[in-house]
């Protein structure tokens, strides 16, 4: 993983959310109050035009201004969740020494843990935890049973979508969908939507290089 | 959507020019990012109070930064958190190097932001996190009680303990006391518009109201007909006492906050027939706070805070303060 691999996983999630970006508001109409599609747009939008500020710095610098970037362009709770992921695998050891796939998965997997206790969320309550917690475990087990890579990642499309669709039928109980009650049981998080979608698209890249 | 406005990317900006201009011989606006401090810097070792939240809910935090309140506040968009990039520059702005009390309303957005900008900071600091609405049951499910107009007397009463030379643990020791003696509940008449949303936050019928709203327009308790001023007034009393329990002849602030489309008239209204019913349980109210403090907007709306005093409270409570918003004893 380098400051380049960020920045085209980026402009590739840019284009798959943006084709997304009409189902992902609907379900935000559905259960929260529809900014969230915009609030994602315009943080990958702040992130790909760092490009030129961050393309020569060491991955842990272009991770921190890339943090910051979202925490204060974002704001909100969608800033300082985002915020914190990246934050948390900023400060990964070693990581401008070089970045291999198991120290790429070893700082998500920090940065997924700092986004819970910031968020204080865990898995079952219909958020985007209902995602990353599960990919984050997923990922991190395939490193310890010396997996092949590929087979890791695929896995990780499969438990994101499977994480995804399971907010279907959960009830919220964090966030503005949580004053829905039972009204928000049958449709599917948009948070947890987008950052599927974001994590198919990285893996898929990884897979298809 | 009716509102005096140029442009919704304009709105905030060109209000937060404004006020910075009408008051300052009070306060400076700085601007991206956007904070609001005194006009003159923090006396060497008083502790800093930083408060902040979405726009929207004027006067509160900017207009009650001035002598015997806040040091410094950090706006966000409407109805939106401020970001750790303010309040990290306020700090560095306000921070004389006897540390930093954040004041912070008790809504995830804000609660994230103002942590992390804490986490961020090189100088001690503390947080007191008002959670006064007692309308929202409080639940370990749940985001909790939220952050209401009780933050106001927060800040009056914290920030007099630091103009007085009180250390930064005696500041959110404090807090924390007025914030566990102060209770609120108000009511809605009618929505609020988000300048950038353009349509109301929620509908409601020309006969009811919202019941325990929330200063974004969030649900309360129930949505009922309406009623009688004095039976509106009466229901928010008990609610408030149920949770505060003030007991027989203990002093108490009655606090009555306009949400920005309810006439003073009308607030003076209430001002009585909670009198009314508070006398008939001898709770003595001592001291008195009528106006638009911590608005949502234009909702036509009201609340009533209860903040039980004791004799540390209603010193501070009494102690000078000079603010755009609130002004006594200079």
């Amino acid at each position: 993983m380098s400051v380049n691999f960020l920045i085209h996983r980026a402009k590739e999630i840019q284009a798959v959310i943006d084709a997304n970006a009409s189902e992902i508001e609907k379900l935000d109409q559905e259960i929260g109050d529809g900014d969230h599609i915009f609030n994602v747009q315009r943080g990958i939008k702040l992130v790909i035009e760092l490009e030129a500020v961050i393309k020569d710095l060491p991955i842990s610098k272009a991770l921190n201004q890339i943090a910051m970037k979202v925490l204060s362009g974002i704001g909100g709770s969608s800033g300082a969740l985002f915020g914190t992921l990246f934050m948390t695998m900023a400060k990964g050891k070693d990581i401008d020494n070089g970045v291999d796939y198991k120290k790429a998965i070893e700082i998500f997997a920090d940065g997924v843990e700092a986004v819970k206790q910031r968020g204080k969320a865990d898995v079952g309550e219909k958020t985007m935890m209902d995602v990353l917690i599960p990919v984050s475990n997923c990922l991190k087990k395939g490193v310890e049973d010396n997996k092949d890579v590929k087979e890791i990642l695929q896995e990780a499309i499969e438990v994101a979508e499977k994480g995804m669709f399971s907010t279907k039928d959960l009830l919220a109980t964090k966030g503005r969908a949580s004053f829905l009650g039972e009204r928000a049981k049958g449709h599917i998080d948009p948070g947890a939507r987008s950052s599927q979608l974001m994590i198919k698209t990285v893996c898929e890249s990884v897979l298809n290089s | 959507m009716k509102k005096f406005m140029n442009s919704a990317d304009d709105f905030l900006k060109e209000s937060l020019q404004g006020f910075g201009a009408a008051h300052q011989d009070i306060v400076n606006c700085h601007y991206d990012p956007n904070f609001i401090t005194r006009a003159t810097p923090t006396k060497e070792g008083k502790v800093a109070l930083i408060s902040g939240g979405g726009s929207g809910h004027e006067p509160m935090h900017g207009g009650l930064v001035g002598y015997g309140m806040l040091d410094a506040a950090c706006p966000g968009f409407v109805f939106s958190s401020p970001t750790p990039d303010q309040m990290l520059a306020a700090a560095e702005k306000v921070d004389s190097g006897a540390g930093v009390l954040f004041i912070v309303k008790n809504y995830s957005g804000d609660v994230m932001n103002f942590q992390m900008a804490a986490e961020m900071m090189q100088g001690p600091n503390e947080s007191v996190l008002t959670n006064d609405d007692v309308a929202v049951e409080d639940s370990s499910f749940t985001t909790g009680r939220r952050g209401v107009a009780a933050t106001v007397v927060v800040e009056k009463i914290v920030g007099s303990l630091a103009e007085h030379g009180g250390s930064l643990q005696e500041c959110k020791a404090l807090g924390d006391k007025v914030n566990k003696n102060s209770g609120s509940m108000g009511v809605a008449f009618s929505s609020c518009t988000v300048p950038a949303a353009g349509k109301p936050n929620f509908d409601i019928g020309d006969d009811e109201m919202e019941f325990g709203v929330g200063i974004h327009g969030e649900p309360g308790r129930r949505r009922d007909k309406m009623k009688s001023a004095q039976e509106i007034t009466n229901e928010l009393l008990e609610a408030i006492n149920e949770d505060l329990k003030p007991e027989t002849n203990e002093e108490i602030l009655l606090f009555v906050n306009g949400m920005g489309g309810t006439p003073l008239t009308e607030l003076y209204l209430i001002y009585d027939n909670a009198k009314n019913m508070l006398d008939k349980k001898n709770i003595k109210i001592s001291r008195s706070l009528v106006g638009n403090y911590c608005t949502s907007l234009e909702m036509q709306g009201a609340s009533i805070t209860l903040t039980k005093l004791d004799e540390e409270l209603l010193k501070h409570w009494d102690s000078s303060v000079h603010t755009a918003a609130m002004r006594w004893g200079v």
